[in-house]
């Protein structure tokens, strides 16, 4: 077991590692001066060279991707070059929004997903269970920026129950709440399709297995059966899906943000890459980075959580 | 305690199980043999209110009294366990691997009796003890895939006393298990079902065994119970022509391998295999496999013929001998 969470901790910080490399290697060989940017196409060469000093543009490549590991650790991600102010600050500003959002999205997609997919399992080939399989085709097929501009039309346009976008602050919760509800319905609709379908065909799976037979023979409710003994045993493809889910529900905040008008990392990183702000931007991506290969060290430390054989063998 | 009259188990392809009759009172130690596909299973899961999706049920299954054919789910839930518990073939995969296997036992106990923690955990140390478990407080800690399959069929038989059933079903139990281990199982059953006065219902198709724990046998073939007596006699004198394929094949060591003309003995065995659902005869099962058929076989039902109050077999070569 000690063994294990070592190696899954090195593989994790390598991961990092080789990601860092990539986002800073592909920002710096995009076309683009960002010292032209800043000062605009009038700026004279003294004046250009003056800023390219100050940024450390003239200094070696490496010695660049050094300092900006260096400071990066050490919290400090550089001076966003469109807002002016530390790109740290701009992360603590918009991060709860994002997180709040993909946090909750896959809070409801868990209940929505688990409740329909061992529904599903339980009344397999019957009328619910072609009902569920139908809804998830339909919910996989949808686009998540589409089903929201729906949900705004219904929700928002016709009947007035809630904000169409934008936001007003964490200081009233409630009005918070209800400017999230939209956001984070269209985010989880469309991930718990996908991921019923893994709980239902994974469910279906254990069912078949000799120990759900003796839970039943021991006079078990369907019910418990069900959520004691077949879902425990089902989750491994579960978190799997889940993991590589959570990721997506972080970077679907991009379009989702973006739809919604609301202020955090997603709309942040629209933003950056417009403004051509380089700082931001390779913060903001190595951050994305850095929460899906986080969910995955979490999936596979998970893995053994669940299943007391892993933990022998791991 | 149990008793079957003309309970049958039909599917759209056919009967799985054909007007059986069997009674069953406490502390019966009852065999039920036959070949793969014979309807032993399906006579097990039936008793247990198991039988599986799309099967029609008729005739009656009484327990202790009530007719269970037409009850729901709910009302067999309260059966289970408490009055008849089962246990299965494969002891490796009948646990549940996430569960610590003390879990696993105690859970009926805390769902059907309402025992606390500490009192089901006091139960299950008790039944790991009774069914010869070593180091049984250690044991109760344990996930079924630190034990062995002798240990492992050994917590699935706990797990089947823990709410001190009537009637256990052993399906199987000894088919997974080494030679001498399946001995030492067997046994257990056996001085199991003397001390708590429980019946058992033995199912296997291994004759040593059933010869070992029961005094009295049935058996099956192809959805039909063909012979029924004590088992000793049975044995011995069997009056169904499949019964006497089934013991012909068995090996016998006192037999020598070469005969007197100093050709190699081959051992005796019945032709062909047991037919598919939709393909058994109308009429006896055996038909088309029975060395000794005659032509009402395959479209006549034998009736069941009684010899004596205990013994019975169903084949038309029987009809008109003495009662």
């Amino acid at each position: 077991m000690g063994y294990f969470l070592i190696r899954r901790t090195v593989g994790f910080v390598l991961t990092l590692l080789a990601v860092s490399v990539v986002v800073f290697a592909v920002m710096n060989v995009l076309p683009g001066d960002p010292a032209l940017t800043i000062l605009g196409l009038d700026a004279t060469e003294d004046a250009l060279d003056a800023l390219r000093e100050q940024l450390g543009l003239n200094q070696p490549l490496l010695t660049r991707y050094f300092l900006w590991i260096w400071n990066a650790v050490q919290g400090d991600f550089g001076i966003s070059h469109s807002f002016r102010v530390p790109v740290s600050t701009l992360i603590g500003e918009r991060l709860p929004m994002t997180i709040s959002l993909a946090v909750a999205g896959m809070f409801f997609t868990l209940i929505i997903a688990l409740t329909l997919g061992i529904g599903a399992a339980a009344r397999h080939r019957k009328f619910g269970d072609w009902g569920v399989m139908l809804i998830s085709q339909l919910g996989i097929a949808i686009p998540a920026f589409w089903l929201s501009i729906l949900l705004v039309m219904l929700f928002a346009v016709k009947l007035r129950w809630l904000p169409p976008g934008g936001f007003a602050g964490w200081s009233d919760p409630v009005a918070a709440m209800r400017s999230l509800i939209l956001p984070t319905i269209s985010l989880a609709l469309v991930q718990s399709a996908v991921l019923a379908r893994v709980t239902r065909s994974s469910a279906l799976e254990v069912m078949r297995q000799d120990f759900v037979r003796t839970a039943r023979a021991s006079g078990l409710s369907r019910r418990r059966v069900l959520w004691r003994h077949v879902l425990p045993n089902a989750l491994v493809p579960i978190v799997t899906i889940v993991g590589m889910q959570f990721a997506a529900l972080v970077t679907g905040t991009i379009v989702i943000e973006n739809v919604f008008y609301l202020p955090g990392l997603g709309r942040l990183i629209f933003q950056s890459i417009a403004n051509r702000d380089l700082p931001t931007v390779q913060a903001l991506v190595m951050l994305f980075a850095a929460i899906v290969v986080t969910a995955n060290f979490i999936v596979d430390l998970l893995y053994v959580v669940i299943d007391p054989r892993l933990k022998a063998r791991a | 305690m149990l008793e079957l009259t003309d309970y049958s188990v039909n599917f759209s392809a056919g009967a799985a199980l054909r007007q059986a009759n069997l009674t069953i009172k406490p502390g019966d130690r009852l065999g039920i043999v036959g070949e793969s596909g014979s309807g032993k299973t399906m006579l097990a899961l039936s008793l247990m209110g198991m039988a599986p999706d799309g099967a029609t049920l008729s005739g009656a299954l009484c327990v202790d009294g009530i007719d269970m054919t037409q009850r729901n789910e709910i009302e067999w839930q309260n059966i289970r366990a408490r009055r008849v518990a089962m246990i299965f073939q494969e002891p490796m995969a009948a646990l549940n691997p996430l569960r610590r296997v003390g879990d696993t036992v105690m859970e009926p106990m805390r769902v059907h009796e309402g025992l606390s923690h500490d009192q089901a955990q006091a139960r299950a140390l008790s039944l790991f003890e009774e069914v010869g478990i070593p180091d049984p407080a250690a044991r109760l800690r344990q996930f079924p895939h630190e034990l062995s399959g002798g240990q492992r069929q050994r917590v699935l038989i706990a797990l089947a006393l823990a709410c001190n059933p009537a009637l256990l079903i052993a399906d199987e139990p000894t088919t997974a298990l080494d030679a001498n281990v399946a001995v030492l199982i067997t046994d257990l059953l056996v001085r199991l079902s003397q001390e708590r006065q429980m019946a058992l219902v033995f199912i296997t198709h291994d004759i040593a065994a059933v010869a070992r724990a029961t005094q009295d046998i049935v058996v099956m073939y192809g959805g039909d119970m063909v012979e029924y007596g004590p088992t000793a006699e049975v044995l011995k004198t069997p009056h169904h022509p499949y019964t006497k394929g089934l013991l012909d094949a068995l090996p016998d060591p006192s037999r020598t391998t070469h005969d007197a003309n100093g050709k190699r003995r081959r051992l005796p065995t019945i032709p062909g295999t047991v037919p598919q659902l939709q393909d058994l005869p109308q009429g006896c099962r055996f038909a088309g496999r029975c060395p000794v058929e005659v032509p009402q076989c395959a479209a006549q039902k034998p009736a069941t013929q009684s010899f004596a109050v205990n013994r019975s077999s169903a084949c038309h070569l029987n009809e008109g001998a003495k009662r």
